[in-house]
C-alpha cells in the first residue's frame, strides 16, 4: 500500500488537563481563553527553597473518573491519558475491531515521575520491602500505551515514542503511519505527562526554561508577548482516535478532521537549544507530505512555550518553511492557557487542532499585553479568530530537548 | 499485642478490597485468592506488603505460594505473629 492511497481520519477525541476533565468542557474553557497557572498548594517552595512555586494543574479528581484499585496501579500520568482514552474510544463509537489491526501509540516526556520518586521515598524512610510491587509497572515509561492496549485489546502494536516535548505530536505522526503503512486500521494516539512535582520544578527552573512571575502566576504563560519570561509547567494528557478513511467510511464513523502530513527532523546542535532549520524541515515535509500548498494553511497551533527565544524564533521557522507565504495565517499557542504539558503537549494540541478546522476556530493565545513587534506572523490574541470555510490546513508544531522537530497537518472533513 | 483471626481477617479483607476493589464481604476464609478473588500475582504481593505492615509480622516469598485461600493467610499471619 503506497503512502498516498491512504486517507487518515480523526474518528475519536479526548481529553484530561488544566482546562477540564474532557473535550467539551476543554473547548470551552479555552475559547473563553481561561488561564489555569496557580500558586500551588503546598509547602514545596518554602520546605525546598523552590524558586518557581506556580504551574497548571489537572482540572479535576482522576478518581472521579477511575476506581481506587484502578488508580493504584498507574501512576497519575497513567490515570490522565486512561481517562482520555476512554473518552476518545467511546467518541469514536467504540468500534468494533479486529485486534490485530488496532494499535496504540501514546508518548511521554519522562514517564511515572512521582512513582519512580514516591517510591524511592519508601526505601529510604520504610525500608526496601515496603516498595509497591507495581512500582515498574508504573514507572516505565511504556505503562500508558500498555494499559491502554490492554484496556482496548489491541494487538496490531502498542509504541511509546520518547522525545521530550515533541513525544504527544510524534506518537500522532508514528500513528498516521502505521495506518498508512498498513500495518492497522485504527491506532489509538497521543500522549501524556505529569511532573508537577519538586524534582522536575527544580530542574527546568535550574536551566532557566520556566517564567519565575511567582507574584502573578496567572498571566505568567504570555507567548509572543515582549514580557514573556519562560514556560508555566502543565500536566494531562490527549488521546486522537485516527482510523483509515475506508474503516472509518464503513462503519459510518463521525470524522472530525483528517491527519493529512507528518514532517520530521532531529537538529544535531544543542541539547535545548533549538535550530530554525530543523524546525523548518520538518514543516515544509508535513506540508508537503500533506500535499497541500503554504496558502492553504490558515492556522498553526504553535509550540510557542513563552520563552524568549523559540516563540519568535518557530514563527521564522514557519515563514522560512513557507517561504514567507503566511499573511493568510493565524498563530494560536494555547500553553497560554494550559501551560506545557510536555509529553501531553503535542496531544493536547493537536486536539486543539483538530477541534479549530472542525469548528472553523482559532483558540486564543491569551495574556498578550504588548506583543513582541518581531512578531512575523499575526496572532489570535486574547480572543478567539473565525477560521474560513472551504478547504484549510491546520499546521501543529511541536519541538523536544534533544532537538526534536515534528510537524503535523490536519485537514477538514 | 497479638490481633485475633477475626481482626486479621477484618484487615485482610480491608487490605484486598484497598487493592483490588473486591467487595469486604466477599473476602471469607473459604476463597481462593486466584480462582476465586480474581486475584494476579502482583496484586497478591501488593496485598503480602500491605499486610506484612499492618500486623508487623514478615510472610517470607517461599511462603506466598502456600497461601492459597484467605483462611490460609489469616491462618500464617495469626502463627506469625507470636
Amino acid at each position: 500500500m503506497s503512502a498516498d492511497s491512504t486517507r487518515v481520519a480523526v474518528t475519536g477525541l479526548g481529553t484530561f488537563n488544566p482546562l477540564g476533565g474532557d473535550v467539551a468542557s476543554t473547548w470551552k474553557a479555552a475559547l473563553a481563553g481561561t488561564s489555569t497557572a496557580h500558586t500551588l498548594d503546598n509547602d514545596w517552595s518554602e520546605r525546598y527553597g523552590l524558586s518557581v512555586d506556580f504551574a497548571c494543574t489537572v482540572a479535576e479528581d482522576p478518581l472521579a473518573q477511575l476506581s481506587r484499585p484502578e488508580a493504584k496501579k498507574l501512576d497519575p500520568s497513567g490515570q490522565y491519558a486512561m481517562i482520555a482514552a476512554r473518552e476518545a474510544w467511546a467518541d469514536a463509537g467504540t468500534p468494533d475491531v479486529d485486534p490485530y489491526r488496532l494499535g496504540v501509540v501514546v508518548g511521554t516526556g519522562i514517564g511515572g515521575v512521582w512513582t519512580i520518586l514516591d517510591q524511592w521515598d519508601v526505601v529510604k524512610e520504610r525500608g526496601a520491602r515496603r516498595v509497591n510491587p507495581f512500582t515498574v509497572p508504573m514507572l516505565m515509561a511504556n505503562s500508558s500505551s500498555a494499559h491502554i492496549e490492554m484496556e482496548l485489546g489491541a494487538r496490531a502494536g502498542a509504541h511509546t515514542p520518547v522525545s521530550a516535548c515533541a513525544s504527544g505530536s510524534e506518537a500522532i505522526a508514528q500513528a498516521f503511519d502505521m495506518i498508512r503503512s498498513g500495518r492497522a486500521d485504527v491506532v489509538v494516539c497521543g500522549g501524556t505527562e505529569a511532573c508537577v512535582h519538586p524534582l522536575p520544578l527544580a530542574g527546568f527552573a535550574n536551566i532557566r526554561a520556566l517564567s519565575t512571575r511567582t507574584d502573578d502566576p496567572e498571566h505568567a504563560s504570555r507567548p509572543y508577548d515582549v514580557d514573556r519570561d519562560g514556560f508555566v509547567l502543565g500536566e494531562g494528557s490527549a488521546i486522537l482516535v485516527l482510523e483509515s478513511e475506508e474503516h472509518a467510511k464503513a462503519r459510518g464513523a463521525n470524522v472530525h478532521a483528517y491527519v493529512s502530513g507528518r514532517g520530521m527532523a532531529s537538529d544535531a546542535h544543542h541539547i535545548s537549544a533549538p535550530l530554525q532549520d530543523g524546525q523548518a524541515h520538518a514543516i515544509r515535509e508535513a506540508v508537503e507530505d500533506a500535499g497541500v500548498s503554504a496558502k492553504d494553511v490558515r492556522h498553526v497551533n504553535s509550540h510557542g512555550t513563552s520563552t524568549p527565544l523559540g516563540d519568535i524564533g518557530e514563527l521564522q521557522a514557519v515563514r522560512q518553511a513557507l517561504e514567507d507565504e503566511t499573511d493568510q495565517i493565524v498563530v494560536s499557542s494555547t500553553k497560554s492557557m494550559t501551560g506545557h504539558l510536555l509529553g501531553g503537549a503535542g496531544a493536547i494540541e493537536s486536539l486543539f487542532s483538530v477541534l479549530a478546522v472542525r469548528e472553523r476556530l482559532a483558540p486564543p493565545t491569551i495574556n498578550i499585553e504588548n506583543l513582541d513587534p518581531e512578531t512575523p506572523i499575526r496572532i489570535a490574541q486574547n480572543a478567539p479568530v473565525d477560521l474560513p470555510q472551504g478547504d484549510i490546513a491546520v499546521l501543529n508544531n511541536a519541538f523536544g530537548f534533544g532537538g526534536h522537530d515534528v510537524a503535523v497537518v490536519f485537514t477538514n472533513a | 499485642m497479638a490481633h485475633t483471626e477475626d481482626e486479621i481477617l477484618a484487615g485482610l479483607a480491608e487490605i484486598v478490597n484497598e487493592e483490588t476493589g473486591v467487595e469486604t464481604s466477599d473476602v471469607q476464609p473459604e476463597k481462593s485468592f486466584t480462582d476465586d478473588l480474581d486475584i494476579d500475582s502482583i496484586s497478591m504481593m501488593t496485598i503480602v506488603v500491605n499486610a506484612e505492615e499492618k500486623f508487623e509480622v514478615r510472610i517470607p516469598d517461599e511462603e506466598v505460594k502456600n497461601l492459597v485461600t484467605v483462611g490460609d493467610a489469616v491462618k500464617y499471619i495469626t502463627g506469625a505473629q507470636a
